[in-house]
Parts: structure tokens; sequence; C-alpha cells
């Protein structure tokens, strides 16, 4: 089970709400600071690591940039909506975020409720209300790499890609210097 | 009940006798296609194998020549991937470079009845030549060039059936804005384009309508083959393939039919394409700052030709920026050689190299605050070609080419009586 605090958003959300032209390159904590800017400016401060977003239909409409990659770094837990395009929803799975389409949930949330997300069964509960509703069906194998961070990580288990070189901790090189 | 094309072609990439929708398949992937994009550090895994280099194709196109320093580090990092592994489809910047799509429908690199992906949301243009095209996601391609395999989920397919022929002046890109005002959203579905109609339809057209596929919020897009199709493919010394027609009983969530010849000329205002068209006597006189041809879905050669006509003897008006940007510097020499490319310079129209350019909004024509912009591309998302506050009509390249003259959004039709039309 995971729940989080939903966040209300409408009909053909598109992938450059989530990731517009200009961030396309730019490193990942400068690239998340755009996520619906054009669409809902200042969300980004808003939204807290753990809660979930609610779309409307033909959620991720658009380009195959990797957007669920910034919502998953934002740490948005799970989005559920009406739909989902086929494309955005790749990338979910590639990128590691717990994505479904239920049919119905858009008019089941009012912003701020929490959801209850079961993993196993794939139901979707209202916690203040009580009413559940159950997502479409994905198979297992997609569901173990959304929960399970993605295709990056299973590559790495079986020896395919290369490592990424280490972070360097800014911190600790700048307490050593002093 | 029987198959419609995309359910056999899956089927047979992945040893089944047949798939049904619902279905999770794992397929064989036949062609890989990396572009520059793919090679940015924040998107980039290093392979430390690949399953097959003759079936992985690399073409640098959304940021050529590098605008800046992180684009030509993304471009070695590509080049270097191709020297380590020997593939020989490496389309550098130069001859035989160009928009991907563009670049793998001039070589004939997506061969019916195969199975074609890359992570761009346009490769659906491949459906074009009966082949399985779609984009996926940056990880989906690194993992299918080391294992040579994807998945899809398997939908159901709307079918359209053309007869007749477009009017002189009308072109794919009305055909699309046509079938997405009146069909709407076709989330969930393929899309399959057939009936006696493609007999009028050019490659160049197909790869239009099956590009804005993606646009129509389909998953495959495809056609069906026919004389036209395999004599192009044989043009290019590809003849060793396999096309699929749908079975006659095929299972279609739904079947359509289009008479061509009723479609107009439509031009979609700001921010959307499905359902947010007009007849172009609706919009004209709406003052424009850019005119825009060019894209995976609009920089073939005859939407270069349909320009040059229109412009012909003109000159854009004052106050306008006309870009063009063929697809491939393929198309830009035959253009050249026809004679269009001049045609377009002395009407004042701006030419570059072959790139997706200002489509994406990522260089050459990037819009600003409060600009309009008609544009034969992709895609009108709010802000996709620059400022948010920026307003993209989207048209043909016929009713840019007109807007670019007139200064104003206009109709081609004011621009096509003669001798020539």
């Amino acid at each position: 089970m995971i729940s989080g605090r939903v966040w209300k958003f409408g009909d053909n959300i598109n992938t450059d709400f989530m990731m517009p032209g200009p961030a396309l390159y730019l490193p990942e904590a400068e690239r998340v600071r755009y996520v619906f800017q054009a669409n809902r400016p200042g969300w980004v401060d808003q939204m807290r690591r753990g809660d979930f977003i609610i779309g409307g239909h033909s959620y991720g409409v658009g380009s195959s940039r990797p957007a669920a990659l910034s919502l998953r770094n934002l740490g948005v837990g799970c989005l559920i909506a009406e739909s989902i395009n086929g494309l955005f929803f790749r990338n979910c799975v590639n990128f590691g975020l717990l994505a479904l389409e239920c049919p119905g949930v858009h008019g089941m949330f009012e912003e701020g409720q929490t959801a209850v997300v079961s993993t196993d069964d794939l139901t979707v509960r209202n916690e203040q209300t009580g009413a559940v509703r159950q997502a479409l069906p994905v198979p297992r194998e997609l569901v173990d790499l959304m929960v399970g961070g993605g295709i990056f990580p299973l590559l790495e288990r079986q020896n395919l890609i290369a490592p990424l070189p280490p972070k360097i901790d800014k911190s600790k090189k700048e307490a050593a210097s002093v | 009940m029987g198959s419609a094309i995309l359910n056999k072609i899956l089927a047979r990439a992945s040893k089944k006798p047949s798939v049904a929708a619902g279905d999770l398949v794992v397929v064989d992937v036949d062609t890989v296609v990396l572009y520059d994009s793919n090679f940015f550090p924040v998107y980039w895994r290093d392979p430390l194998k690949v399953a097959d280099p003759d079936r992985i194709t690399v073409i640098f196109d959304h940021r050529v020549p590098a605008p800046d320093r992180s684009c030509a580090q993304a471009q070695i990092t590509g080049r270097e991937f191709a020297k380590r592994f020997g593939i020989k489809r490496m389309h550098d910047v130069g001859y035989d470079q160009g928009i991907a799509h563009t670049v793998v429908a001039d070589k004939g690199y997506a061969v019916p009845g195969t199975v074609l992906v890359c992570s761009d949301s346009h490769t659906g243009g491949g459906g074009a030549f009966n082949c399985a095209a779609r984009g996926v996601g940056g990880p989906d391609i690194i993992y299918a060039a080391i294992t040579g395999q994807t998945w899809f989920a398997v939908c159901k397919t709307i079918r359209y059936d053309f007869t007749g022929r477009l009017k002189p002046g009308v072109t794919a890109k009305d055909l699309f804005l046509y079938i997405a005002q009146t069909y709407g959203d076709h989330s969930n579905h393929n899309v399959e384009f057939g009936g006696p109609g493609l007999a009028n339809m050019s490659i160049d057209a197909r790869r239009t309508l099956a590009t804005m596929g993606t646009e129509l919020n389909a998953e495959f897009s495809i056609f069906e083959p026919d004389e036209i199709l395999a004599s192009y493919m044989r043009e290019r010394g590809v003849t060793d393939f396999e096309p699929q027609m749908p079975d006659i009983d095929a299972d279609y969530a739904e079947r359509r039919t289009v008479d061509l010849g009723i479609v107009d000329t439509l031009v979609a205002l700001p921010d959307a394409m499905i359902g947010n068209s007009r007849p172009v006597g609706q919009v004209v006189g709406e003052r424009i700052d850019q005119a825009f041809i060019g894209s995976c879905a609009n920089g073939n050669l005859e939407d270069i030709a349909v320009a040059a006509r229109v412009v012909a003897g003109r000159r854009v008006a004052p106050g306008v920026r006309f870009l063009v940007t063929p697809g491939s510097q393929a198309i830009y020499r035959q253009a050249l050689k026809a004679g269009y490319i001049e045609t377009l310079l002395d009407a004042g129209a701006v030419v570059t190299p072959a790139t997706c350019g200002a489509c994406g909004g990522g260089h050459m024509g990037v819009l600003g605050a409060n600009e309009t912009c008609i544009t034969a591309s992709t895609r009108n998302f709010k802000g996709r070609m620059g400022d948010p506050s920026a307003r993209i009509f989207m048209g043909s390249p016929a009713t840019v080419a007109a807007s670019a003259i007139a200064g104003v959004i206009a109709d081609p039709g004011d621009y096509m009586k003669g001798a020539n039309w």
C-alpha cells in the first residue's frame, strides 16, 4: 500500500507542460524547477515528496522527452489518470514512476485528499470518503519495473550498461579543503 | 476474426501465431534509431554490448550543427558510441544527414513488415512504409540496442478507407487536420490507412499523415502496402521484405471511409490540433511574425515544391520571417536541382540546413514573447516553439507559404490560380 496527498490536473496534460523545451538539456536539479511552469506556476514549491497526481484524459500526450523522470525526481509517489498516453506510460515504466489508468478517478477526489493505492491488486481508495475504484490491469512485469526504479537498474543488475561515475560530494570536498 | 496489419507484424516479431488487444508482447526489433538527444548525459547510459550493430542507426537531427557546447559534447558521445560498436549507418552532419525519420524514409530503413523503434515521438512516420514504427523512451532505445528486443501492449485498430483524391492545393496536412477535427482523439488505438484512395497518395503525403498520427494520440500508425510502396523500396535497393495486408475480416474497433475530395484547407488554432481547426477562411487576416515549413511531417520534397509554387515571383511580406527547413540534406539537394530553393530565396525565404530546428523550439527560429507563427510542422502546443506566450497556428505548407507572402494568415487558393495548378 502506498498513499499520498492528491493534486488534481485536467485533461491533455502534455509532456511540454512537465518538461518544456528550454529545460530539456539542463541538469536534473534545474530541470525539475520547470515542471508545470506554464500551466501551474509555483507547484514545484507547493508539492511534497510522496504526493500523488490525479489527471484527466490523455495524460502525458506529446513527445518522448523523459517527463516522467522529472516527476519521479520531484518525488511524485503515484500518477493516476482517467487515461494515460501510451508513450508517456512507457516512460513511466522506463524511469520508475508508478502510473495507473483508473476510469472515474478524477471525480473521486478533491484536491488535498489522500489516495491509497495497492500495488498488489491496483485498487485506488479515497481515505476521506472511503470510495474505491479498480485501476485498469497492468502486467506484473511492468508494475515491478515501475516500483523498482525502471529500466536502468535492470540493465545494471545484468551488467549491460556501464555504471554511473561516482557523484562528487561537493560538501565533503569543501569540508576537506577548509 | 482476422488480424489488422499491426497485429500481424507484432505476431511475427514476437513469434506467436496471433496477438490480440490487451496482450503484452516482447518483440524482436529490426531497426533501432538513435539521435543526438539520446547522448546527453542526463539521458545516456553507455551500453557494454549491442545485439547487432547492423540493426542500429545513428542520425543527428535535433540540434545540428551544434548550437552550443552541450550539443557538441552529446554528438561526440554519439560518434564514439557508433565507432566503438562499428555502426555503419551513422548519419553525421554532412552529406547524408537529416531529420531521423526523414533519413529513415530517404534510405529505405523502415522495411515493410518489420519493427522499428526510435525515442522520438514522431517515429510513427515509418508507418507509411507498412513498418511497425513508433516512438518509445530513451531507456527503451538503450534496452533495444543491447538486447535486440522491446515490448508493446497490443491495441485495437481504427481503420480508415480512403476514396477519391485530394483537391489541388489541399495537402495531407489538411487531411490530418480534417481527421483530427472530425474524429478527435485516437488514444489507445492504432490507426490503419488503406482503400482505393491510396493510389492517389504519394509516399510524401503518406509520411505526413503517418507522422501526424502521433498528434491523433494514436499508438501506431500504419499504411497498407501497395505497388507505389514496393517501387519506392526497390528504388532504394530494398527488395527482400514481406509487407503485411490486413485480413479481410480484421477485428477493427471501427472502420471509417473518408472521401479525400471533401477535404478543404484547414488551420488549427494555437495550443492544440484535436478539435481545434477552422476552415482557412475563418482565420484569414490574422497577422503573423513568422512562417515555418519543416520537420519530419512537412520537410519533404513535395512540401518544399508546393511552397515554391506559391511564392514564385512574389516577395515575403515586410516584417515576416519565412523559414524553410528541408527534412534532409538529400531533399535539400533535390530541391536545389529542381529550382525550388532559388525560388524560395528569391522570394525572401531563409532556407536552413536539415534539422528539427524551429519545430521543437530548439534553435533556428525560436519564437519570442507574444509573437505569432503559422507553421507546417508537427505540433503547436503552448510554448512548443519558444516563449509560452507565442501563438502557433498549424497549417499546410501551401497555407504557410501563402501567409508568408500576405503577412497575415491567407488562403492558399488565392495564390494557386493559373496554369501551374
